[in-house]
């Protein structure tokens, strides 16, 4: 039996507010352990909590980005459950009436767009963080109270690739909007996955596996494909399947039971009875869905219609939105005709060198105007494409000008007929046999002629130039 | 007469004139409390008796005039334990907004804290780790709970004012035992800042005077909005001494019948029949009125605010301060601090919550409760926009005796039959002194009006007050 794979998600944010979701203690990642702290987070006796207005404000943002729909009433819940990082033994979270439902976005996954439906996005606050150490354990309250938005997706991903490239995109959207660092190494975003199967066509869903412990992306990615087998293996065996919480051990390449629906926890949700409800209106909404920035579906568009591009061009370009604003910045710049050269140049040189050194195409130390110049000495037949690229690589190391180095690796290409031909000649004495095939008709025998004269030139001389020479001195003779 | 038996408005006079000093008041209070306090224990920590108190600043209104707070209210450098065992040690780094308001207008904070049941659960002030509270009326008996320390300081003159806490009677209950004046305001109208929360929904900080005047004033002082305490309400304070008018003439006063049935003392019903004669002969016009759904109330409260109090009172779990039991691992110590850090009443409180909030529980118990607290409520409403205010006991009986109900909890929670519905619907009441039992054991007068309408409160109280001698008699001790 065949079986298909039903993938849901749960992905935490941190939003980068300048003060705690409850108090006024501004968010600092470089200070030292419990220095960001104060009686409020700390959870102690008679301290109450305050709404931060900006972490609401980017929370409904967020929402707004994924076509959510933004709830005119919402509340505060609290979860309760003992843990030495949750200084009040309850965290403040949305239950019942979450901040917004109903959303989607849209992945390309196999180069086909697929909908993913979002069921939620709510906002919360973070716990602190355990520093576990030989003999006892520390808390570090810094992270107690940073604001936390949850999205959780539709289970409609069908395979670890689906669920890889939903988080892509969820991040690309994230980071046009600038709300957050959403870096899973650091924490700042976390993902928790939900895995079922079921034979396929079926309707109901199949027993799940709540997973946890990943750390990165492609985590997330080998965490469901390891499930997916070992689900598939105790389905086609007709093994009792279990709804548990598994943790993936990224050494072993394993995912590891944790415990039982037995042994879940029970949260005795309730209306935190310290933040009356709160409402959004409709003016508020339409403030905040006129400060988004345009995202990266919408910008994909654009540079298709505006530049021509293609789709996939324009999907490489705009999955980051520095890299997107610097990408518009050289298209718009460059004047020549075909807007497409100036693209190749982007999506190939450039992005491998960016790539190469970890860094977005802003980073790389290299300006637009300085990209279009050193386009300019190719498009002249100054110096050939090949040179050009070594000439992007010294740029960016060097931080000098394409025509400095051009200059000092004496780059310039021979285009002066009178060296040319003089090459031209020992190339045509040496090498009498493609001279004779050219002659009976086989052009392909030119290509070889010039490569000789570029060999002999050091590759300097203008392939160009020296093809209409050699076929000027083979049909005059 | 001793400085320490006037009220605060007669001290402020002298204070204002020069006549007395504020060092004079204060030792005065001192060796009222060495005298007395070892038989009425309404003090906690009395061994630092002779430490000096917090500075205040004589420029203020209050010009240095001392009170004495409830010891589940922070206070600056200062213990403040809940009398809990819990809580041993903890000395907050932050003043509640009460205080802070009081020190502003120049109050001195009385170095030594006034005794409550634990975490203010219970009605007689036999909860307390530091031993019952006596009732200076007679000293076999409780003071009512849980403020029973401010009532029964400022009702023997070891205080000169005080404040509480209410969350379901626990200022008018102990106020009309101890033949003092005690106001419950509306929810909202004090920030609860820096009162350690029992009930986060129903909890208010109110005064405990001699009379209505000191009342005024104070309420005055500590009311008004906090940007710390987002259920506080942004609302002008009106000048409360405004309504000292003495003049009830043509005031629709209802009294409800729900109140006058089966458990109430029939010592104590003749006695509050004779109030509400008077009030008449004072002018104002008396009928009968309907809370229909009054029966529900007890049951609702102790839903409520025992669900509300098990999430307040997790983070008591000896990580971050206060009580911890020495224990190996993490579970074993929050177990061990709970089971020896809570009383009784705590621990069938967090138990009674816990449950009520527990899954498959909480339609059941917690949103029903919610949903008849607005029927409740709307009782109220309804009775208000016919009548001015309404009249009823405080509590059905007289103070008991210590021990007298410790073993039958139900019996206990029954003594505030007449104040908890007060708190489920938001809205302010006040006990003053209307006569005495056979038993010279006092009876209190409950007056109760629309939210934020305090004013009509202090104006019918006073009025009566200024007809009667009640408030004017004196524990002999």
């Amino acid at each position: 039996m065949k079986y298909q794979t039903v993938i849901g998600l749960e992905v935490h944010l941190q939003l980068s507010t300048k003060t705690k979701a409850f108090c006024g203690c501004v968010i600092d990642f470089g200070k030292a352990p419990n220095s960001c702290v104060c009686p409020v987070c700390l959870g102690f006796p008679g301290t109450l909590p305050v709404y931060n207005m900006e972490a609401l404000n980017l929370a409904i943002k967020v929402a707004l980005a994924f076509n959510c729909q933004i709830q005119e009433y919402t509340k505060f819940d609290r979860k309760n459950y003992f843990y030495p990082d949750l200084p009040k033994n309850y965290q403040i979270s949305q239950y019942d009436l979450p901040l917004s439902r109903n959303g989607h976005l849209y992945i390309y996954s196999e180069n086909k767009p697929k909908r993913i439906g979002i069921t939620r996005i709510h906002l919360e606050e973070d716990a602190g963080k355990l520093i576990h150490e030989a003999e006892h354990s520390l808390v570090d309250f810094n992270r107690t109270g940073i604001p936390l938005i949850e999205i959780v997706s539709d289970p409609v991903l069908n395979s670890p690739l689906e669920a890889f490239d939903y988080l892509t995109n969820l991040k690309s959207i994230v980071q046009y909007l600038d709300v957050s660092d959403c870096d899973m190494e650091k924490g700042s975003l976390r993902c928790d996955a939900n895995i079922s199967l079921r034979p396929e066509g079926a309707e109901e869903l199949g027993v799940k596996t709540e997973l946890k412990n990943m750390n990165s992306f492609k985590g997330v990615k080998d965490a469901l494909s390891f499930e997916v087998k070992r689900q598939t293996e105790l389905l086609k065996n007709n093994d009792p399947m279990i709804q548990e919480t598994r943790l993936w051990d990224a050494e072993k390449g394993v995912t590891v039971s944790m415990r039982s629906k037995e042994g879940a926890k029970d949260y005795r949700y309730f209306p935190d009875p310290d933040l009356a409800p709160f409402y959004i209106n409709q003016p508020m909404v339409e403030r905040l869905r006129a400060q988004l920035p345009e995202l990266p579906q919408e910008k994909m568009r654009r540079f298709m219609s505006n530049y021509s591009l293609s789709e996939y061009d324009a999907k490489i370009l705009v999955s980051s939105k520095e890299d997107a604003q610097f990408a518009e910045g050289c298209i718009q710049g460059y004047l020549g005709k075909d807007k497409k050269v100036m693209v190749n140049w982007l999506i190939g040189p450039l992005l491998s060198e960016a790539n190469l050194r970890k860094v977005k195409l802003n980073e790389l130390n290299i300006s637009k105007d300085e990209l279009i110049s050193l386009i300019g000495f190719v498009e002249r037949g100054d110096i050939s494409g090949l040179a050009a690229k070594g000439v992007l690589n010294q740029m960016i190391d060097s931080g000098k000008t394409a025509q400095t180095l051009i200059k000092e690796g004496n780059l310039l290409q021979v285009s002066d007929t009178a060296e040319l031909e003089k090459i031209i000649e020992v190339v045509v004495t040496e090498n009498v046999k493609s001279v004779g095939d050219f002659k009976s008709g086989k052009t392909n025998a030119l290509m070889f002629l010039v490569g000789q004269v570029m060999k002999k030139s050091s590759g300097k001389a203008n392939p160009k130039v020296v093809g209409e020479l050699i076929k000027r001195r083979l049909t005059d003779a | 007469m001793e400085l320490n038996q006037l009220t605060a408005h007669e001290l402020l006079a002298k204070l204002k004139s020069g006549l007395v000093n504020f060092n004079a008041i204060r030792d005065s209070l001192y060796t009222r409390i060495q005298n007395i306090d070892s038989k009425v224990n309404a003090y906690v920590r009395s061994g630092g008796a002779k430490k000096s108190d917090s500075k205040a600043d004589p420029q203020g209104m209050l010009n240095g005039l001392p009170i004495t707070i409830k010891d589940n209210i922070c206070t600056e450098g200062l213990n403040t334990e809940c009398c809990s065992k819990i809580l041993q040690g903890f000395c907050p780094p932050y003043d509640a907004t009460v205080i802070s308001k009081l020190k502003k207008c120049g109050a001195e904070i009385f170095s030594l804290k006034a005794n409550m049941d634990e975490f203010a659960f219970g009605s007689s002030t036999e909860n307390s780790y530091f031993g019952p509270t006596h009732n200076p009326w007679n000293l076999e008996c409780v003071p009512g709970g849980s403020s029973g320390g401010s009532a029964a300081a400022v009702s023997c003159d070891e205080a000169i004012w005080a404040l509480g806490s209410d969350t379901g009677g626990s200022i008018r209950q102990p106020a009309s035992f101890c033949a003092v004046v005690g106001l419950k305001p509306t929810y909202g109208r004090v920030s609860r800042f820096g009162l350690i929360a029992f009930a986060s929904s129903l909890d208010q900080i109110g005064p405990i005077t001699k009379d209505v005047q000191d009342a005024a004033i104070l309420t005055q002082i500590i009311s008004g909005y906090d940007p710390n305490d987002s259920t506080s309400v942004n609302k002008d304070v009106p000048d409360y001494t405004k309504s000292l008018t003495n003049d009830i003439k043509g005031l629709k006063i209802g009294i409800p019948k729900e109140y006058f049935i089966e458990g109430l003392d029939p010592e104590v019903k003749s006695i509050t029949e004779e109030a509400i004669n008077k009030l008449k002969t004072l002018g104002a016009s008396v009928s009968q009125v309907s809370l229909p759904h009054t029966e529900y109330a007890v049951p609702v409260y102790y839903i409520i605010a025992t669900a509300e109090a098990s999430s307040n009172l997790a983070r008591f779990d000896g990580v971050q301060y206060g009580y911890r039991a020495k224990s190996d691992n993490l579970v074993q110590m929050y177990k061990q601090t709970r089971a020896e850090g809570f009383g009784d009443e705590a621990k069938r409180r967090i138990i009674l919550g816990t449950f009520a909030l527990s899954h498959g529980y909480y339609d059941a118990y917690y949103l029903r409760a919610l949903k008849v607290r607005t029927l409740i409520k709307q009782d109220f409403e309804q009775v208000f926009s016919d009548f001015d205010c309404i009249v009823a006991p405080t509590s059905p009986t007289a103070a008991f005796k210590i021990g007298e109900r410790t073993s039958d909890p139900l019996k206990m929670y029954l003594s505030d039959i007449y104040t908890i519905s007060v708190n489920l619907a938001g809205i302010p009441a006040i006990s003053i002194p209307c006569g005495f039992t056979k038993n010279t054991l006092p009876v209190g007068l409950q007056i109760a009006a629309g939210a934020f309408n305090e004013e009509m409160l202090f104006r019918v109280a006073h009025t009566f007050e200024q007809n009667t001698q009640w408030h004017k008699l004196k524990p002999r001790l």
